[in-house]
């Protein structure tokens, strides 16, 4: 299927990457062809087929339900871009 | 000094151990090589000062006679996992200076075990890609060439900088990581050994993450041995890691040199792709001699969906990463590039932060994952994935293990694949496979082409079976004698 480029704006804007204008043609012609390719998947009888999420077939294990680490806001904003005391300094979200 | 960086990794195990050499000498030793090797772009931080603390601590160790099992051996860390206090980047200008507060499970257990850290190595970002060229630190020059031509060519990736360190002798191992062959193609290009581990066998703690369901660390090594003992160390269940298996590890070296007589060795018919290389198939049928000579039983079997593995691939790897890497948004870590709004300083972060590629598989995750395309893309894929892991599950019902060549061609020249992104995947046909199902596979160096480049082999063991894949490769090792090095350019 062609991928226009009404579709690469919308697909940019879901993945919130600001592609410049002159990026989107370019785009579209580059995941076109690689969902061309991806196509042939179409040919596989998957009649029945139970899809596979994991390599390997355990259940998810279970523990205790306990505080384990936290309490150290200094390790956590280390490597924040901006801070104010124990805070992330983040753009206004709400009006 | 310069015949320090010539020992394997057991042999200066060995000199360690007996007090010939100290693990301040060797890593000194080291240190100056890497230090004479930054042409080849394979280190994104050198560590001199930490290694040399930690050589000084294994020798107090050793003085003491409490050394661990990998005590004093320095090691390269491919800049995926998370070291503590050392910046980590991903290959990444999105991760800018992250520096983790926290060690990755799979190098504290290397440092419990006594080793020490020589620095980080270049990747592909975020590990996607199969030749170093999408590193934000720009390609890793493999220190291979080909014979009378001084073209730079690629290591492979996406553990370029693991595979490059360890071929030019810039360190006894390296970790690495696998999502579709990226510790098994670099190997091939480097004549290295590479091998990916069973899916849960290393805990992906701490490693950044790229496709969740497929990544797999493992050791590069110049070796057979040299990867067992890496992959001893690097192994074992993890409670901070959900899929980690809870399953016993063997001891991983006692498998090299043990007799493969009598084993049934299956090989794949649908790898014999059309285009490959002459030489890959002559190698391949040399291989399936060694094996035959060494006393297996050579039986062909059919992976009938083999040829849907990359689509299959190109799909859910997008699509995972897609979701792994929404959550770099330049608010708590990385790079922030202030916008209008939070949207706006999420989207202008984030088309800063990653390159083209990444951008690239970010946008095909996040298209065969919206809405009215799921089932027809996503779903259909995980489906595929089933056939595929269905096709192994028969063979090994057949065969004790598969042999197949790594790569379908040898180490191409930087700017090679440049162009064509499909091409490039083609890169991984005869690995990804492996990833999908979960299953351990290992490279194997077998022999030069015409050219003087390294080719491996690959094996492809049952899950868990990573101990019968190490008696295979040590056989294929002893048969082919492969002990060429690059010659120094650098």
């Amino acid at each position: 299927m062609a991928i226009d480029a009404a579709t690469v704006r919308k697909v940019a804007r879901l993945a919130r990457i600001a592609e410049p204008e002159a990026r989107i043609d370019p785009l579209a012609r580059e995941l076109t062809g690689i969902m061309a390719w991806i196509e042939q998947l179409a040919e596989v009888d998957v009649e029945g087929v139970e899809p596979m999420t994991s390599a390997v077939s355990m259940t998810a294990p279970l523990r205790e339900d306990v505080v384990t680490e936290g309490g150290d806001p200094e390790r956590v904003l280390s490597n924040a871009p901006r801070r104010a005391g124990d805070f992330f300094v983040v753009p206004k979200v709400v009006e | 000094m310069s015949g320090l960086t010539d020992l394997t990794l057991r042999q200066a195990l060995d000199a360690l151990g007996t007090r010939k050499i100290s693990s301040e000498e060797l890593t000194g030793a080291y240190i100056a090589a890497i230090e004479a090797a930054r042409p080849l772009n394979a280190f994104v931080l050198e560590t001199p000062e930490k290694a040399l603390e930690m050589a000084r601590a294994s020798d107090h160790r050793r003085a003491s006679a409490e050394a661990g099992p990998l005590d004093g051996v320095p090691l390269g860390i491919k800049d995926l996992f998370c070291t503590e206090g050392v910046r980590t980047t991903a290959g990444s200008r999105i991760l800018g200076t992250f520096t983790p507060t926290y060690e990755s499970t799979v190098t504290s257990q290397l440092w419990r075990d006594g080793a020490v850290m020589l620095g980080k190595l270049n990747l592909d970002e975020f590990a996607m890609g199969s030749s170093n060229e999408t590193s934000a630190f720009g390609p890793v020059v493999s220190p291979w060439r080909r014979q009378g031509d001084a073209a730079p060519l690629t290591p492979g990736g996406s553990s370029g900088g693991s595979a490059a360190a360890v071929a030019a002798g810039l360190c006894l191992g390296a970790t690495a990581t696998d999502t579709g062959g990226s510790i098994r193609q670099p190997a091939a290009f480097t004549g290295t050994v590479g091998i990916k581990p069973t899916y849960g066998r290393c805990s992906r703690w701490g490693v950044v993450a790229f496709a969740s369901s497929l990544d797999q660390a493992g050791p590069i090594a110049r070796t057979v041995e040299d990867a067992a003992i890496l992959l001893q160390s690097m192994s074992g269940h993890d409670p901070k890691d959900s899929t980690s298996l809870n399953a016993e590890v063997p001891d991983f070296p006692a498998f090299v040199g043990k007799s493969v007589k009598g084993l049934r060795i299956g090989v794949p018919k649908e790898y014999r792709v059309e285009g490959m290389s002459p030489e890959i198939d002559a190698l391949w049928e040399q291989g399936i001699a060694w094996l035959r000579d060494a006393g297996c039983e050579i039986v062909e079997v059919s992976l009938p969906h083999t040829r849907y593995a990359l689509p299959a691939y190109y799909i859910v790897a997008p699509a995972e990463a897609s979701s792994n890497l929404a959550r770099y948004d330049g608010m708590r870590y990385g790079l922030r590039v202030e916008g209008g709004n939070l949207t706006d300083t999420y989207e202008k972060s984030r088309a800063a932060g990653f390159g083209e590629e990444v951008k690239r598989r970010i946008l095909i995750g996040t298209y065969v994952l919206s809405a009215g395309y799921y089932d027809a893309y996503y779903l259909r894929a995980l489906k595929v994935r089933r056939r595929i892991a269905d096709d192994f599950t028969e063979a090994f019902g057949k065969v004790d293990a598969l042999l197949t060549p790594t790569a379908p061609s040898a180490a191409f020249a930087l700017g090679e694949n440049a162009e064509d992104p499909v091409a490039m995947y083609l890169n991984d046909i005869f690995t990804v496979t492996v990833n999908l199902a979960g299953l351990p596979g290992m490279s194997v160096p077998a022999g030069l082409d015409a050219q003087g480049l390294p080719l491996g082999l690959q094996l492809i063991g049952r899950p868990l079976d990573e101990g019968l894949l190490f008696s295979l490769g040590g056989a294929i090792e002893k048969a082919a004698g492969f002990s060429p090095k690059p010659a120094r350019w650098w």
